[in-house]
């Protein structure tokens, strides 16, 4: 049986995204004359700032281009549902971002992506932009610890390029841009689960299956498998299980801080996710821990998905300070 | 005495978007196991957008490496993903390794298949036996070249070539995969065929068929 979709026809779906997006935010928003896969910040690229392009497959919304905006991302190249943009559109990007001081390519670590943004980056050089490339790797399920560049980058994406965006914002230097990118992804960490499966637009079937009452711990925001599959437990159970395996790798002390993101995957509700976000509360009360921010809501979905992640993003006041530098989004606001 | 020409070519990108587009659920299905389930989908995108780049083609006044480099651009363009650099990449070097050449004799076509599995491996950095698209291009390829060498003609080469790369394909199945998104399953990625070894095979199979 096929899922039901508010779509006109599944292989336009990505292209009329676009449109309503740049219809509802036409002060935040453009798309590149010839290149309406590379969306562009109005108030964002500028002479002597470094520049940041950020992006992925479609399917994820409000990641990227929500996070497209002054103080925030300059561009974000548009991919197919759950595609790695080509070359060209990430480089037409480049070429929007750059204002003479170096870009910064940030996506999740996927191996299309990466092979598509370096091919991008290759062109980029040949029209004298240098390009770095951070790669975001928050996904704690998705490889051991001492594998750490093998893991996804996930909800997470949220924090880093906050951090990062904030950075370039402030007109550091390429060095210290991509050094407090870097660092933003060394202190992010993110744990899923999964209740009901997704389905691509083009096919209208469930990309995987799981038991009505099960649930599925880890799994990646394109409903790669994850760590372990298991009967549905409750909110507190989940939310421990999750935060456990952050806690243990983050390893905070008393007195530090954090900032939370609890996000759904696209169809589990608000009223849950503040459930959790309670257990979140309590538990990092229990270890001395205190929470700087909380956001919650949809950050970084899977198109309908049902589940949620939860991600800690370790502050010193670096950080602390980048989470907290204003910036203005289509779909997105801080300060 | 072989000769492949641009509309040979052409011929050959059309089967393969009629063969791809006609194995499009199962390579979904395959992925969908594995991965995310958009392998299918995302290889008929790919060869859908060259037969329309390829369609407006003055062929009579088209050189195969001006054919496959526009194959390549349109690939690359209409996908991204994995597969969009993987064969855009594969298509440039077959491109590269006929260059200047108006007709293809059976060595420059065993040539620019050679070409086109060391490309998709240069791109995806991946070796045998690490469940991938690798596993079907790359024997297919030695299987190809050693029967050309051993005085096999295009039409055997080439089912040399297919059997290589089902044998390959099948032999993903007993591979923990090293590369890719299915790469963080690890040991839960066992007794399950690589979609893009899979799709390699219909692919070459299309290739076979058109330029026997």
């Amino acid at each position: 049986m096929q899922t039901k979709k508010i779509i006109n026809d599944g292989n336009r779906t990505v292209d009329e995204m676009l449109e309503g997006i740049l219809a509802a935010h036409p002060r935040h928003l453009k798309s590149m004359e010839g290149s309406p896969r590379s969306i562009i910040a109005r108030d964002g690229p500028r002479q002597g700032k470094v520049g940041l392009v950020i992006g992925g497959g479609s399917g994820h919304e409000p990641t990227f281009l929500g996070f497209v905006g002054k103080g925030l991302a300059d561009a974000a190249a548009i991919g197919n549902v759950f595609a790695s943009p080509p070359p060209d559109p990430i480089l037409e990007c480049a070429k929007a971002a750059s204002g003479g001081a170096g870009v910064l390519f940030m996506y999740g670590n996927y191996a299309g992506d990466v092979m598509n943004f370096d091919m991008a980056a290759e062109m980029a050089a040949m029209d004298d932009i240098e390009v770095r490339t951070v790669l975001t790797t928050d996904d704690v399920a998705s490889a051991p610890r001492d594998q750490r560049q093998k893991r996804r980058g996930v909800a997470g994406n949220f924090f880093i390029f906050k951090a990062a965006g904030a950075a370039c914002e402030r007109m550091l230097s390429f060095d210290e841009c991509e050094r407090i990118a870097r660092k933003a992804n060394d202190h992010t960490f993110t744990m899923g689960v999964a209740l009901s499966p997704c389905s691509l637009p083009q096919t209208r079937r469930p990309n995987f299956e799981i038991g009505p009452d099960e649930m599925e711990i880890g799994m990646g925001i394109h409903g790669e498998p994850g760590i372990a599959r298991g009967k549905l437990k409750t909110a507190d159970e989940i939310t421990d299980e999750m935060l456990d395996k952050i806690v243990d790798e983050m390893a905070p002390a008393r007195g530090d801080k954090v900032a939370v993101l609890i996000n759904s995957l696209g169809s589990t509700p608000l009223m849950e996710l503040y459930i959790m976000n309670r257990r979140v509360k309590q538990r990092l009360d229990d270890i001395g821990v205190s929470v700087h921010a909380t956001w919650v809501g949809n950050y970084c979905t899977s198109l309908e998905m049902a589940g949620a992640s939860v991600t800690l993003m370790h502050l010193d006041a670096e950080l602390q300070t980048m989470l907290d530098h204003p910036c203005d989004c289509a779909m997105f606001r801080a300060g | 005495m072989t000769s492949i020409d641009a509309a040979d070519l052409k011929r050959m990108f059309d089967a393969i978007a009629v063969a791809i587009e006609a194995d499009k659920d199962r390579l979904c299905q395959l992925d969908g196991v594995i991965g995310d389930a958009d392998h299918g989908i995302a290889m008929a995108l790919g060869f859908g957008a060259v037969r329309d780049a390829l369609a407006p083609l003055e062929l009579t006044a088209t050189e195969p490496t001006v054919l496959l480099n526009t194959a390549a651009k349109s690939f690359l363009n209409a996908v991204g993903a994995s597969s969009g650099p993987l064969y855009a990449t594969a298509f440039m070097r077959g491109a590269a390794a006929v260059k200047g050449k108006a007709t293809l004799a059976g060595a420059d076509v065993v040539a620019l298949f050679q070409a086109m599995a060391q490309g998709i491996q240069d791109r995806g950095k991946a070796e045998i036996g690490e469940k991938t698209m690798v596993d079907a291009w790359l024997p297919a390829a030695q299987a190809a070249a050693a029967a050309h060498a051993a005085g096999k003609t295009l039409s055997e080469s080439l089912a040399a070539a297919l059997e290589a790369a089902e044998r390959g394909a099948e032999a993903t199945k007993d591979m923990i995969a090293a590369k890719g998104r299915s790469s963080r399953l690890g040991e839960r990625s066992l007794g399950h065929i690589d979609p893009g070894a899979a799709s390699a095979v219909t692919v070459i199979g299309a290739m076979r068929k058109s330029l026997a």
